[in-house]
Formats: C-alpha cells, structure tokens, sequence
C-alpha cells in the first residue's frame, strides 16, 4: 500500500454552493489519497458531505455547486478542471460510479443488455458481438445466474439485489482504475448486502481496482475497507486504518459515532449518545464545527479551527490530540 | 405468569392482487392472492417488549397494522387485555381500547402533516379522544408531551419542516403517547435516522418504557438495534413466524437456519475474526411461495420432507421453532 503512487488524490478541495442568501461551503479543505487496489471507507451521517465528495470527484456536482479551491488528480492527471467531453471520456473508463438506488440507476425501457453493450462499446473498441460476450462475462463474474437469457430481460424482471449486480457489472464494464460506490447496499436486505460487499471486494481484488465506498453503515466500513475517512459539517475530522478508527478512535466525534451503534456482542442499558444534532451548512460554529456537541471542548475549540495533525495511529482534526490530552475521560 | 396485554392467535391477512374484472375475463387470467401474513401467533407480557424481525416482504409491517386496527385480518384474532380488538360489538368500547394503543411509523417525513404545527399535530388525539376540556389544558398538556421527549416547549409553533429526522420521530412519539397509551407498535421507527440520532431515539424510547410502563411491538430489520431494546424476539419469514425466543437465547443460540443465516449476514464492525457467510438465494416472490417450507430453497438443511410439508411452529422449553431439521434434531 505505502510506497505506491496514490491512484487518486484530493488535495484541498473545496467546494461551494453559491445562494441568494450567501454562498454555503459544503466541503471545506477535504485531503486524502487512494492507492491502486486499496478501498477507502468515507462515513458520516446525513448532510456531512460524503456523496458530495464522491460526486466532485466523478465530476458531477449538481448545480450550483462547484469546485472553488484544490485540486483531484487521478494517476497523475489533474482532473477537476476538464472540459465536459474530456471528463465524460474519463467517466466509466477510467471511474466508475454505483449508486445507492439500483432501480433508479437502470433505464427501464432498456435490456439489460443494450445498457451494457452500449457502455462498453462507448469506453472500449469492440464489436457488437464483442461486447454482448464481454456483457454476458460480466453477468457471469457478478453472479447472476443463466447471463445469456437475463441480458434480453429488462431491468423490472430483477430483483433489487440482481439489479444492484448490474449496477455493479455496468461500472466494471471499462475495466476502470477506480470506483466510487455511493452507498452501494443501503437500499438492500441484510443476506443481499453481505453477497454484495463480498462481490464488489472480490472483483475489486482480482482487477486491482481503488474503490471509494461512501456510507453510514460502520458495519460494511468494517468488513471492506482498508482505511476510513470520517467526515463532519463538510470536513474530515479522523481519517486511519480502519481497525484503528474503530478500536482506537481519537475525535470526540467519532468516539460518539462508534459508542451510539447498538453492539451484537455486549449488553447496554443505554447507548452512548451525541446530544444535539449536526449543524446546517448555513450555521457551522466558528472554530471546530462539533465544539457545541463536545463534552471535552476546550477554550481554544470555539475560536480556531484544527486541522488534522498525528494522533497515533489515525490522523485526528482537533486540538485535545494536539495538546495530548486526548481521551482524558 | 399473568396473563399477556397482547395476544395474537392465528392472525392472517390476504391481499386480493388479481387483475381486473375485464382483464381476467378476456384474458383468461385467474384471482391472484398475497398471503402477506399467513398463521401468526405471539403474546406480549405487560411492559416488555417483542420485536419481529424479518427481511423486505416477510410481513412485519402488515402484522403491525393488523394489530392496530388499520387492516382488518383475515383470519384469527388480536386480543387486547383480555378483548377482541376486531370484534368489540360496541363501537364506544372499540375507541376506548383504541385511545390504549397506539403507533409510531417508520419515515419522520411522511407521517407528520406539513401543513399543521406541532401544537395541531400533537393535540390531535387530546381532542379526538376528548381527553381534555378548554383550550389552556390542551397547551399544557402537548407542552408537557414535548418535554417527556426531549423538544422544547417553544416547539408548539413551528411546522415539521423545521425539525431534523431525529426531532421528528421525537415529535411522533409525542403524539403517539399522548392519549397515555399501554401498548405502542414502533413500525421500524428508527431506520429512516443515522445511528448517532438512532441512539437518542432508542434512548428515549426506553426510558419512557421504564417510566410508563409500556409495552412494546418494535418492528426492525436492523437485528443489533433489535437486540438492544428487545426482551423476546420473534423472526419471520414470507409472513409466517419460523422462530420466536427470548432475547438471550436467540442470539446466543439461534435454532432456525433462517435466524442463523440472518445472524451471520451482519457486518460485523468490532471484526471478531468471525467469518460472515454471504447466504444464497433470496427472499422468493411471495405470489408464490415454495411448497413445504418457504425457507427450503435457500436452506443448506433441507431434505425431501421440507419440500412438501410445512413445518408448524412448535415450542420446546421457551423456544418456539418452526423446523423439521430442529425438530429432528438433525441440526
């Protein structure tokens, strides 16, 4: 892992949704890197700029956000100021993108096919008859079973968690080096969320593809990812190992986040709880945005913002782990 | 043991899916039926709680409705304290038992009406149910409620757009107790939330447990959040019941390979080395369900006998399983 040019990289990346009311920064300084073959884990609850990130990135921010300071870089190219068209040529085969709903991402007047041959004739030189081979194989490869007659079926004849293995089959189709997978389970039945993430980790092992998984689920972060990144009000505030964010988590905040989910293996009268909710980006509090939700906050939380600095193993953004006096409690 | 506050006996709901009248004449179709809830039967004790765990389409939802009267079933029964909830003869005593139980739904969004502040939607059932005579006790009391869930008092005048997911089901709940129920049926009330607000949300709902009393039907299919409120547990599986045990022994031991395979198809995030089993299959179309055991398909147990005749739900020391391999003892 180290030792290898990242894939990906973001470096400062900011971005800003203009308003009549102001303009709202929806993410804030965002860094962090994906080597090739590695999945980096983005948690956060609603409204914390995971997807926002993920969608900067493929390059399809809703307007009017925009990127407005940083930079992404994608194996050495810079790629957050293409033109459209160029972009769009990156898109799907050099990226790939799975979304949350797996009925919404599927046209439903076309097979199943004609959306997989014409994404992968769009990407690679192939033939007609090259690409339904190459769609049947991919068919194959995500598991779904008699590949050839299901490619003539349209998407309504598939279940939720057949369908989300299209999804998947579609953004393989280009062979791409990186896949940004934007809560890729959250809309399936527990037994179909496990056959997903063992095949999205598998077939992401044997093409060597990065992956970006964005979702609220600690449990999927903890069985796929390699490292986590956890975000806030549009900031990252830890980012390490997974085992160590989990285990050994430095942020107040993700303390809470990993205190507040129910455990299969202890018994608890009540849950670690974060009172308050998380700000709205037109109110983020000066200084670090979760001081008012802190039990541990200093005098120094409400006025200066921290950045991420060393705190063993992770990296954490605040100033309890600068003055080392990190966990106290 | 006394005897329970809920009880279900043999509670069944059949959904009419044909195609229309004209269609299955010219046509030549035939009448389609769902049997979203086939045989079910539980009781809930005073004060404790049952939750009904079970993948998309098993039923849950339609067995939750069923018991507060907004499905009539059937076949079978729902007994409240002793009554027939669907055969009450007068309708006085069916509101009076109504104004006893209530319900908690599922998304924050849509159950709340956009066009009614709080103060409206919280004193609804006060004044529906008559349970409060001027204008200045009704205030009072949705004050009052508010508080019991953590909202300000202040809140009454704000509309529900105002509130985030988490101080919405807050406000559910508030009006779910405002007629100061004993049974309360929680249609997955926290799924639509994030886990920190989750852990309020729960918080919440068993400290008022503890100091009301209350019982209990918390549908989930999130089985950690169902293993931190829950006393007995009861799975379901294509609308019946495969398995229904207490807490400790369900998921220290479960018995039904559905309830294992459930069991083992959860993230782990505390990576105890133990290895998740990605099961096969998946829920079969309910239109129509395998003969024998519904599970038998995707089960690695199954031989020819669970293929054709369907297990009952038996209960053996406490536990009640719906199994031929378990009642074999092959398994």
């Amino acid at each position: 892992m180290t030792g290898n040019a990242p894939l990906l990289e973001v470096r400062h990346l900011r971005v800003e949704f203009p308003s009549r009311r102001g303009t709202l920064l929806a993410l804030d300084d965002i860094s962090f890197s994906i080597a090739p073959g590695e999945v980096l884990g983005v948690v956060g609850e609603s409204g914390a700029g995971k997807s926002l990130t993920g969608s900067a990135i493929i390059g399809l921010l809703d307007p009017p956000g925009r990127i407005a300071g940083g930079e992404i870089v994608l194996a050495g190219q810079r790629i957050d100021n293409l033109p459209y068209e160029q972009m769009r040529a990156i898109r799907g085969r050099r990226i790939g993108a799975i979304f949350q709903d797996p009925l919404t991402s599927l046209n439903p007047l076309y097979t199943i096919g004609r959306q997989l041959v014409q994404t992968i004739r769009t990407h690679l030189p192939l033939s007609q008859d090259q690409a339904r081979a190459r769609a049947v194989k991919l068919l194959q490869e995500t598991g779904i079973p008699a590949a050839e007659q299901r490619l003539d079926q349209y998407p309504h004849q598939f279940s939720g968690g057949m369908r989300q293995r299209v999804v998947i089959a579609l953004a393989l189709a280009a062979e791409p080096q990186l896949i940004v997978a934007d809560e890729p389970t959250t809309a399936l039945d527990v037994s179909i969320q496990a056959q997903i993430i063992s095949l999205l980790r598998r077939l992401c092992k044997e093409h060597g593809t990065a992956v970006m998984l964005v979702t609220h689920d600690m449990g999927v972060i903890a069985e796929t990812c390699d490292r986590v990144a956890v975000m806030y009000a549009g900031r990252i505030v830890e980012v390490g190992p997974v085992a160590d964010v989990i285990h050994r988590p430095s942020h107040p905040y993700t303390v809470g986040l990993m205190g507040s989910i129910p455990a299969m293996d202890e018994d608890r009268e009540r849950l670690l709880q974060i009172d308050g909710a998380m700000p709205r980006l037109n109110a983020i509090p000066s200084g670090c945005a979760f001081n008012p939700r802190c039990a541990q906050v200093l005098e120094r939380c409400r006025s200066e913002r921290p950045d991420l600095i060393d705190a063993g193993p992770t990296r954490a953004a605040c100033w309890l782990v600068a003055g080392g006096q990190r966990r106290a409690a | 043991m006394s005897t329970p506050l809920v009880e279900v006996k043999d509670l069944a709901k059949t959904f009419d899916v044909s195609a229309p009248w004209l269609n299955r004449v010219v046509e030549g179709k035939s009448r389609q039926f769902v049997h979203a809830v086939d045989g079910v039967s539980f009781a809930i004790q005073r004060g404790k709680t049952l939750a009904l765990v079970g993948e998309s389409g098993c039923g849950k939802s339609t067995v939750a409705r069923l018991l507060v009267g907004l499905y009539k079933p059937t076949r079978g029964s729902v007994q409240f304290d002793g009554k027939d909830t669907h055969s009450a003869a007068d309708r006085t005593q069916l509101r009076l038992m109504r104004r006893r139980m209530q319900m908690i739904f599922q998304d924050p969004y849509a159950s709340l009406n956009p066009r009614w502040k709080v103060r409206d939607i919280v004193g609804e059932p006060l004044t529906e149910h008559g349970l409060v005579s001027d204008a200045d006790e009704l205030r009072n009391r949705v004050a009052a409620l508010l508080l019991s869930v953590g909202l300000a008092a202040a809140d009454v005048d704000k509309f529900p757009h105002q509130f985030s997911g988490g101080q919405r089901q807050r406000i559910s709940i508030a009006r779910a107790l405002a007629t100061q129920p004993e049974f309360l049926v929680c249609d997955e009330p926290t799924s639509a939330l994030d886990v920190s607000v989750q852990a309020q949300v729960l918080n919440i709902m068993k400290d008022l447990q503890r100091q009301r009393g209350l019982t209990y039907l918390f549908i989930s299919h999130n089985l950690a959040v169902v293993r931190h409120v829950a006393d007995q547990v009861g799975v379901m599986y294509l609308g019946r019941l495969v398995e229904l045990a207490d807490k400790a022994e369900l998921f220290s031991r479960p018995r039904h390979p559905y309830t294992r395979m459930l069991l083992d198809a959860i993230p782990d995030i505390h990576m105890s080395g133990r290895a998740r089993t990605p099961v096969q299959g998946e829920v079969p179309n309910p239109l129509n369900p395998p003969s024998g055991c519904a599970f038998h398909p995707r089960c690695p147990h199954a031989d020819a006998r669970c293929s054709q005749e369907r297990p009952a739900l038996t209960a053996v020391a406490g536990i009640s399983v719906a199994c031929h391999a378990v009642a074999q003892g092959r398994i």
